[in-house]
């Protein structure tokens, strides 16, 4: 029996979710980059919110969602879309058309890969760029998708919680974006010459349109304009802002100032741990969540980073990979069905297994994700080359890739 | 004739504009420029990550005098400038080979003035 009202909110979290793959993933990366790069690296959120949104009409929900073969992936049944229909499919939900939980579905598979760019900005070839895309969505993004939330998914009938997404999106990105930056390798210079951000407001203006999508991405994915979605709302809020704060506080005490550039970086990161705990945590859990991120991407990013010295270059693994990662474990403390009868207690509410359960979810997403990043950023590299050559990584991706440029030098 | 180019503090340009008015000294041309003397650039820290070797934000200004206008256009720009830090910056001169006054034609002396 389809509702109208959540017909309605999903409808409107859809788009919500659009707005955080392009503007906002775009400006928040566009801004981190060199001027050079700056088109280049917009063009890469652009350009897959254009290809994930095709590839998901043609086979990526059928894989995702489709009838269950063997509890790990959709069976190619529902390919272009056959059979999915404004009846509603209960087993995802009752209330709201088919059609509509795929579009906004799509909106999630769009945004993942989205994530990995910033690990190998101002670097990486185009053409490997698009045909990495692809392919990952289609063999990491695909089938980890119907792990967790497909019917038949085997992580699914395991019960792990991921509410919105924290292993999903997060983990599968984040730890794919480690691998991508260890294996294309340094930006030239890295270590010795200064990259610092061409335009801050820019990243500032793309941290926000995130928070504000990702009303949409949390809240929506209650899949209705239920109390439920309230609760995930009034958590990411609270975890971005404690997050937020955190970070420009610790940066405070250890360099000196307090920075916004820190401030758009723990919103982000306390967004992406609420993203699994979401629509199973009280406010003040929400808080602590957002504390604990904070100070874990910080030392993240900031010390064991600079220490092992790789180019995870706009930090797709330290703040995706590490706060998706905890934010799914901390769901395994925090969660109580208080909230949501749908979900289950955690640690803190007289149920350790939980936590168990989640370790194993994000232990089985990131090995698969890792050695599947791997073949294929193998595959791609013997194809058309991962990296452009050193002359056109100086003079930057915008001329070279597209033959643009983001700002002239007179008018 | 010479040729004056000063680099100097962009807060200090103000001061600098009133010295040389009082001098008597109205033409000159003002830039945005960026460099950087021995203290080598700017420390910025980004995410945790210190980025060393990012060049300053100064000042360039270029006046061309005759040569009895040299010394009082120097005085009033060190004047104006001179903080006593490090960073104050630095104030070139050199001979001028010629000056055209696009306008009428005028060359050397009379165009300068």
């Amino acid at each position: 029996m389809i509702n109208s009202g959540d017909t309605a909110w999903i409808l409107m979290s859809t788009a919500l979710v659009m707005l955080m793959t392009a503007p906002g993933l775009a400006f928040f990366y566009g801004g981190l980059v060199r001027r050079k790069n700056v088109l280049a690296t917009m063009m890469q959120s652009f350009f897959v919110l254009c290809l994930i949104s095709i590839q998901w009409i043609l086979w990526g929900y059928s894989l995702s969602f489709g009838p269950d073969k063997g509890h790990i992936i959709g069976s190619l049944a529902w390919c272009g879309l056959k059979g999915v229909t404004m009846a509603p499919n209960p087993a995802y939900s009752s209330t709201i058309p088919h059609l509509l939980f795929m579009v906004y579905q799509m909106m999630f598979a769009v945004i993942t890969p989205g994530l990995i760019t910033g690990a190998f900005a101002e670097r990486m070839k185009f053409s490997a760029y698009a045909i990495f895309t692809l392919l990952w969505a289609t063999l990491v993004y695909d089938p980890v998708c119907h792990w967790v939330w497909g019917a038949g998914g085997w992580l699914r009938n395991m019960g792990a919680l991921d509410f919105a997404g924290g292993t999903v999106v997060h983990v599968t990105s984040g730890i794919s974006a480690l691998v991508c930056a260890l294996v294309l390798g340094k930006r030239r210079g890295f270590g010795h010459e200064p990259m610092p951000p061409h335009n801050l407001p820019l990243t500032i203006l793309g941290a926000s349109l995130l928070w504000f999508g990702w009303f949409g991405f949390n809240a929506g994915s209650a899949l209705g304009s239920t109390e439920l979605a309230v609760w995930a709302f009034i958590a990411t809020n609270t975890a971005a802002a404690a997050a937020a704060l955190t970070w420009m506080f610790i940066e405070w005490k250890m360099t000196g100032k307090p920075t916004i550039l820190g401030g758009a970086t723990g919103a982000v990161a306390g967004l992406v741990a609420i993203t699994p705990a979401s629509g199973f945590v009280s406010p003040l859990s929400a808080i602590l969540i957002g504390i604990a991120v904070g100070f874990v991407c910080y030392t993240s990013v900031a010390v064991i980073k600079l220490k092992l010295a790789y180019d995870d270059s706009l930090d797709a693994f330290g703040v995706h990979g590490v706060g998706g990662t905890l934010g799914a474990l901390l769901t395994g403390l925090f969660a109580q069905k208080l909230i949501n009868p749908a979900g289950n207690n955690g640690l803190f509410f007289g149920n350790p297994g939980l936590l168990g359960t989640q370790l194993i979810g994000v232990a089985a997403v990131m090995a698969y994700s890792i050695a599947v990043t791997f073949i294929l950023l193998k595959i791609v590299d013997a194809i058309v080359g991962l990296r452009v050559p050193d002359e056109e990584e100086v003079v930057g991706l915008d001329i070279t890739q597209h033959e643009e440029s983001a700002y002239t030098l007179l008018d | 004739m010479k040729l004056i180019i000063a680099i100097i503090q962009p807060h200090k340009l103000e001061d600098i504009l009133s010295e040389l008015d009082e001098k008597e000294i109205h033409l000159k041309t003002v830039s945005n420029a960026l460099g950087c003397g021995r203290q080598k650039g700017r420390t910025e820290i980004y995410r945790g990550k210190k980025e060393i070797g990012n060049l300053l934000k100064k000042v360039r200004l270029e006046i061309a005098v005759n040569d009895n206008y040299l010394e009082s256009a120097i005085s009033a720009i060190v004047k104006g400038a001179r903080t006593g830090n490090i960073g104050d910056g630095k104030i070139f001169v050199t001979d001028l080979a010629d000056c055209i006054r696009i306008r009428t034609g005028e060359k050397g002396s009379q165009a300068i003035g």
